[in-house]
């Protein structure tokens, strides 16, 4: 009787831990899966666009997409491409140190009473949807660089040709500014995170060697957690170069590129929110922008490879290691 | 099972005393307090300098807006004037066209449209007042662009679609048994901002098609360009650069511009065309500066935004932003300025008599004196044998067809108000006779009475 009751339990044990698994492989299949859908997707929706233009469509840089002709449409995706790059390294090199500064003074300076409210503030810029931030962007931020920053900048390194011309604040430098502040709040929580993660230990031995909060910061924290802060500015970066709806609203929307970062230009995710309801009974068009969707999976992919490699290379020996 | 609930209860009491003890304990320390303290009285602060600040630009605002409504009335002012006209216009209309057998539906229904956003305010409230007329009838209608409403229409996932734009042969043929009829038209104003130059919105700068051609396409760079002096005399006109803004999205608007274009300036038709979405010279010429902006509201809002800038939008976007408001000349030699009078001389001027068969009209650089040259009439699509369209059932489809008539009828009085331009008789008439031949798997969905 025992050994029956042990029985049933065995098999409804074992039938348990059946169900389980099959709902844990779906789970952890699902995103790769995916993935590779979106990719099948976005490949067989260009197909005619990658049959028309070939590898040009890479390199071309004009856009029309109705010739005054009537004649089959021009594509190149250069600019899209050229702008995409350009507004997320700009937003890097705001986003990257001041995220950095910010992770820093939470986990290593801030007293108690400040973490709190500082984490919950940068927090709340999270939460902020993106349409808002482009609205500020338009009303705010746009005058306000073109009044004040903008000419300053020109005025006094204008001989350099990416701060040269002239600027009415609807460009990459607006875009890239915006797409910094959005980002921020990424970079910073998940640096703070990894460097919560160094060991005590680290920071004991260098302070017990005589060392500074600088020196220790330094020293022992920040090369300890240099792959996670690595990570960090992966994952702020996919966010960037995705970001559309705020980006559209300052960067002016024109297929330009220019070595002055004052003038308008567009990035990959813009121009398929500005022209997808534009492609009705027009195939090569709505598949030119299924390649631009391809491109940007692509531009994702190789930047995330590109974390990964250098996450692999600048491991602290004994580091944390975070994957994104 | 009740000493289980006990349990929980508890169980959860302790742990809310042992959270409690906590909190006591941490406020001795006074730490997490004082953190939570120094919390509130920054969201306090934040929002207090919010309030204060947005009351301050308030005030200002509100000083602005009075200086502006001299000036606004001045735009709509012929408007007013014209209103009386115009409305015995529409009663001759009414005693001119026929109408059809008295009906009601016979179940509820739900119909759908969606595309331009020019003329989503009107057939908003078309919507709104035929459901106080039929309750059974509910229509939603969504803005999303005439690119968006063309592709809505041709893919059937719509009950109706709508236009600014005409569509090409190449759209009818993608879509096969698609009709279209104009249901109000409206104008595209040019707007410009030189405030920060002296230069106010109630200032009205005159253009001819030759100079907003050339500042399209990146030739005429400074608002001191010496043709643009020559066509405003005594306006002191800065040497700032030109920013001239367009729009980012496929648009009707975009189109009755650059097709105004077209037909006045043979380089621009050689080198631009027209269509819903072009590619702007302007853009990417050395020197010259052209920005894209999203919708209607993005194009005013970057003028509104910009010093500097040129833009062009539909009327109504260009009044109610108070933004300055130009006068282009028109086929008989003379600066118009847009109002809903000299859109509708345009319209007269230019229909001649429309043939059903094919309702898609060009009224832009229209014949006589006083005709606005940048006009427009917008479309409402539908498929002629409804059934074509699996979501459209026969109750929809006689709903939606009654609706319609009643729209280019009755519906039209509501224009006036809203900035629209009631149809002339002769369109009216046009559209009866399409709308007429409207079906329901060949059972026409509206039968003439008398």
């Amino acid at each position: 009787m025992q050994t029956e009751i042990e029985k049933t339990r065995a098999r409804q044990r074992a039938r348990h831990h059946d169900f389980l698994r099959a709902i844990l492989i779906i789970a952890a299949f699902a995103i790769p899966i995916i993935a590779a859908l979106t990719f099948y997707a976005l490949l067989n929706g260009s197909l005619d666009s990658i049959q028309a233009f070939g590898f040009g469509f890479l390199t071309g840089t004009a856009w029309v997409p109705n010739p005054p002709n009537g004649g089959p449409p021009i594509l190149g995706a250069l600019p899209a491409i050229y702008g995409s790059v350009v507004t997320t390294l700009i937003s890097l090199l705001f986003a990257v140190p001041i995220s950095l500064g910010i992770a820093l003074f939470q986990s290593e300076l801030a007293p108690r009473r400040l973490r709190l409210p500082s984490i919950f503030l940068v927090e709340l810029l999270a939460a902020i949807p993106s349409v808002v931030y482009g609205l500020w962007g338009i009303l705010f931020l746009v005058p306000f660089m073109s009044t004040y920053i903008d000419p300053g900048l020109i005025g006094s390194l204008g001989f350099i040709p990416i701060f040269a011309g002239e600027t009415n604040g609807l460009g990459m430098f607006t875009a890239g500014v915006i797409l910094a502040i959005m980002i921020i709040p990424y970079g910073a929580a998940v640096m703070r995170e990894v460097i919560a993660a160094v060991p005590r230990s680290q920071r004991e031995a260098c302070i017990a060697l005589g060392g500074t909060t600088v020196e220790t910061v330094r020293i022992a924290v920040i090369p300890y957690a240099s792959t996670g802060i690595i990570a960090a500015v992966v994952l702020a970066m996919g966010r960037a170069i995705g970001e559309t709806m705020a980006v559209t609203m300052v960067i002016g929307n024109v297929a330009r590129i220019s070595p002055s970062l004052f003038l308008p230009s567009e990035t990959i995710p813009s121009v398929i929110a500005n022209e997808f309801t534009e492609v009705a009974g027009n195939n090569i068009y709505l598949a030119a922008l299924f390649e631009l969707g391809l491109i940007l999976f692509a531009i994702a992919f190789l930047m995330n490879l590109i974390g990964r490699v250098l996450i692999s290379r600048l491991t602290f020996h004994g580091g944390t290691s975070v994957n994104v | 099972m009740v000493t289980h609930v006990h349990n929980a209860f508890s169980l959860n009491k302790n742990r809310w005393l042992r959270a409690f003890a906590m909190i006591r304990m941490s406020s001795k320390n006074t730490k997490r307090n004082v953190g939570i303290v120094a919390l509130v009285v920054v969201i306090l602060v934040a929002v207090a300098g919010g309030y204060y600040f947005t009351a301050m630009n308030n005030s200002q605002s509100t000083s602005d807006t009075s200086m502006m409504t001299s000036e606004s009335s001045m735009v709509p002012s012929a408007t007013s004037m014209t209103t009386p006209a115009m409305t015995s216009a529409t009663m001759s209309e009414t005693s001119m066209t026929s109408s059809v057998a008295a009906w009601q539906p016979t179940t509820p229904v739900s119909i759908l449209g969606a595309g331009a956003t020019f003329p989503q305010p009107l057939i908003q409230t078309w919507t709104v007042e035929y459901n106080k007329l039929y309750p059974d009838v509910t229509i939603s209608y969504s803005g999303i662009g005439s690119g968006g409403g063309i592709q809505q229409i041709t893919l059937k996932t719509v009950d109706f679609g709508a236009s600014d734009a005409p569509l090409s042969n190449a759209q009818l043929q993608a879509a096969p048994g698609l009709v279209l009829f104009p249901e109000t038209l409206g104008g595209v104003a040019i707007t410009y901002n030189l405030v920060a130059w002296g230069i106010t919105n109630t200032t009205v700068l005159h253009f001819t098609p030759d100079v907003i051609a050339k500042i399209y396409m990146g030739i005429i760079t400074k608002w001191n360009d010496p043709a643009l002096v020559a066509l405003n005399p005594g306006v002191p006109l800065p040497s700032a650069f030109i920013t001239a803004v367009h729009r980012s999205d496929g648009s009707g608007t975009t189109f009755a511009f650059t097709n105004f274009l077209s037909v006045t300036v043979p380089n621009w038709a050689a080198q631009v065309g027209y269509s819903t979405s072009v590619t702007w010279p302007v853009d990417t010429l050395p020197g010259a500066y052209g920005v894209g902006a999203k919708g209607n509201p993005g194009v005013a809002g970057t003028v509104l935004n910009t010093h500097g800038a040129i833009g062009y939008v539909d009327v109504i976007y260009a009044v109610s932003n108070h933004l300055g408001v130009g006068a282009v000349i028109n086929s008989a030699g003379n600066f118009v300025l847009p109002t809903l009078q000299t859109i509708l001389w345009a319209a007269q001027n230019a229909t001649g008599t429309p043939n059903y068969q094919d309702l898609r009209l060009h009224i832009v650089n229209a014949a006589g004196p006083q005709s606005y040259p940048i006009s427009t009439y917008t479309y409402i699509l539908v498929y002629r044998d409804m059934s074509a369209n699996p979501s459209t059932t026969e109750a929809k489809a006689e709903a939606l067809a009654h609706f319609l008539w009643w729209a280019i009828h009755d519906g039209q009085q509501y224009s006036s108000a809203l900035i629209y331009v009631p149809l002339p008789a002769n369109v009216v008439a046009a559209d009866e006779q399409l709308l007429l031949t409207l079906n329901y798997q060949g059972t026409p969905l509206l039968t003439a009475a008398g």
